[in-house]
């Protein structure tokens, strides 16, 4: 089978400073991939050379293209990277407000992706709309609010509405659920866990909450200055970890 | 007013906006930059439009200004006479003997003809600013032709209206490439700007960009498949000359509340008046 995404070797320097150096692996059709590790790992830095937000300084990123199979996604033109980025990828911030327009209706945030392609039929928007509203629980009702009157766990999953709408097949996750409340946390994950599953989602999550990835990942990197240090089966890592800085991070964890 | 050069700006100046002109009739609808210059009223005026006017015209034109469709506002005889003396041009107010004619709102009714230029003033050049404030995303967004957005902006309208409400400065695609800002014309003259004989030149000064449509030039406006764009105006004739055809100002008419319709384009009432079309309100 053909990785839906192939990385290899690649590298980002921030002047003499690493980012993240040397990262390579392979990504399936409907895997999920966790990345962890402390702050100033260089998750979030690997996360943004993957999807094409910032270029890295070496190294490959081989994309399966819907139209002409795989694809080295650093050296093809930036027209086509930002296609990729609004049709078959989606990005996840962990601040919604990133992701999303403040000043726009839930109901035209999730209906940006679609006009992007092209959608000009306003009631087939709104449906659509309407239908993603309905599955990341939010009240149909809220369709013409701002994201400013939701709640921090709406506007996270009005951002994931409007991230899927348009059917993507990679999704990047930058601590989705940072910042919110343990509760709120509980219920996002399982929504996402829900669409993962139904949509035959692939996604790289990056976070440093252990519960996340065990929750959604089935492939786990540790990431430690800038370099993996391990990977592997989630269950495997988290249960029985190699690196003395996985162990450390595992036990860390334990602890709380 | 005579220690001044032909038209108020310097010969460098003029060179320099003629050539923004030149670069956008030759990209239509592309927002070009140019050093705009300090000029002697303030931005609100119309600065843009007046460089660009000032840049065009040669001391055989016949310029008209107009302002809101009418000849006489404050801001349309300041402007006139201001070339009156800076440039000693013929000035009318007839859109038909105009050769350049400068305007803040409207199109004229009357059809222009090849060889006249309409010089628009506008104070916000770039159509997708509401939506996205970055001016480096914006620009990216025309390079790569990344229109959704302009889209979202309608969606809203009619999420909220229940129709495309934008009435003024309504969103037109130039030649199936920029999406461009007409200046806050009303939808009702979009039509006009697709196919016109005429040189249709744009000058935004305070945001420093020159436009352009050249003569019979593409321009649709956007919508939505189930919600067409719409060129409307109020229901009713002119008062004055009867008109059905024209874009109409409500006009109060005494202190009981009394109002009429009457086209905004005085020119064009007059001269239908004056061949002896009559409204219901006309003495
Ligand atoms: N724009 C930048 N310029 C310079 N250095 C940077 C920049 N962005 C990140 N770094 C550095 O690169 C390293 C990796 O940062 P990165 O943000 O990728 O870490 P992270 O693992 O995402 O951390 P966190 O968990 O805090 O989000 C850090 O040492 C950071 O200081
Ligand atoms: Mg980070």
């Amino acid at each position: 089978m053909t990785p839906l995404l192939s990385v290899q070797g690649v590298t980002k320097r921030y002047g003499a400073h690493i980012g993240c150096a040397d990262v390579s692996f392979d990504l399936y059709p409907g895997e999920v991939m966790g990345i962890v590790g402390e702050s100033g790992s260089g998750k979030s830095t690997l996360l943004n050379c993957l999807a094409g937000h910032q270029p890295p300084d070496g190294g490959q990123v081989v994309f399966d293209t819907r139209a002409d199979g795989p694809r080295d996604t650093v050296r093809m033109s930036e027209p086509e990277r930002r296609m990729l980025g609004r049709t078959d990828w989606a990005f996840v911030h962990q601040h919604a407000r990133d992701g999303l327009r403040m000043g726009v209706s839930a109901g035209g945030n999730v209906g940006e992706r679609l006009m992007a392609v092209g959608a000009r039929y306003y009631g087939d928007i709104r449906h659509k709309a309407t239908d993603w509203l309905a599955r990341v629980e939010i009240d149909e009702s809220r369709i013409d609010d701002r994201p400013t009157t939701f709640s921090g766990g709406m506007q996270q999953r009005l951002q994931i509405a409007r991230n899927l709408v348009t059917g993507p097949r990679l999704v990047f996750m930058d601590e989705p659920t940072g910042g919110l409340d343990v509760s709120v946390q509980a219920r996002l994950l399982d929504l996402l866990r829900g669409l993962v599953r139904d949509m035959g989602l692939s996604a790289i999550i990056v976070t440093h909450d252990l519960a996340v990835v065990r929750l959604l990942a089935d492939r786990l990197m540790v990431m430690k200055s800038g370099h993996v240090v391990e990977s592997g089966l989630t269950d495997q890592v988290l249960d029985d970890p190699q690196h003395a800085y996985s162990q450390l991070l595992v036990s860390s964890v334990l602890q709380v | 007013m005579t220690d001044y050069n032909f038209a108020y700006l310097d010969e460098q100046t003029k060179r320099m906006i003629r050539r923004a002109i030149l670069k956008g009739l030759a990209i239509p609808g592309y927002q070009v930059p140019f050093a705009s210059r300090e000029m002697p009223m303030p931005y609100g005026w119309g600065t843009g439009g007046v460089q660009v006017s000032a840049a065009v015209l040669t001391p055989e034109d016949t310029f008209k200004v107009i302002d809101q469709g009418a000849d006489d506002t404050t801001n349309a005889v300041s402007i006139r006479s201001f070339f009156e003396r800076t440039a000693q041009v013929a000035t009318t107010t007839a859109t038909a003997e105009a050769t350049v004619i400068q305007t803040r709102h409207r199109i004229p009714e009357a059809a222009l003809t090849e060889g006249q230029i309409l010089v628009y003033q506008v104070p916000i050049p770039e159509p997708l600013r509401f939506l996205e404030p970055r001016e480096s995303e914006t620009r990216k967004m025309h390079e790569l032709e990344e229109y959704g957005l302009m889209h979202v902006k309608l969606y809203e309208d009619i999420a909220r209206h229940g129709h495309i409400a934008t009435s003024y400065a309504y969103p037109v695609k130039v030649e199936a490439r920029y999406v461009m800002d007409p200046s806050p014309i009303p939808k009702f003259d979009n039509p006009k700007l697709g196919h016109m004989a005429a040189i249709q030149l744009f000058g935004a000064g305070r945001e420093q960009r020159i436009y352009a449509l050249p003569p019979y030039t593409q321009v649709v406006s956007l919508d939505f498949e189930d919600h067409p764009f719409e060129a409307s105006k109020a229901d009713h004739p002119c008062g004055m000359c009867g008109a059905n055809d024209s874009y109409l100002d409500e006009v109060i008419i005494d202190d009981a509340g009394g109002r009429m319709f009457v086209c905004s384009d005085t020119d064009h009432c007059e001269a239908r008046q004056a061949q002896g079309h009559r409204g219901k309100d006309a003495a």
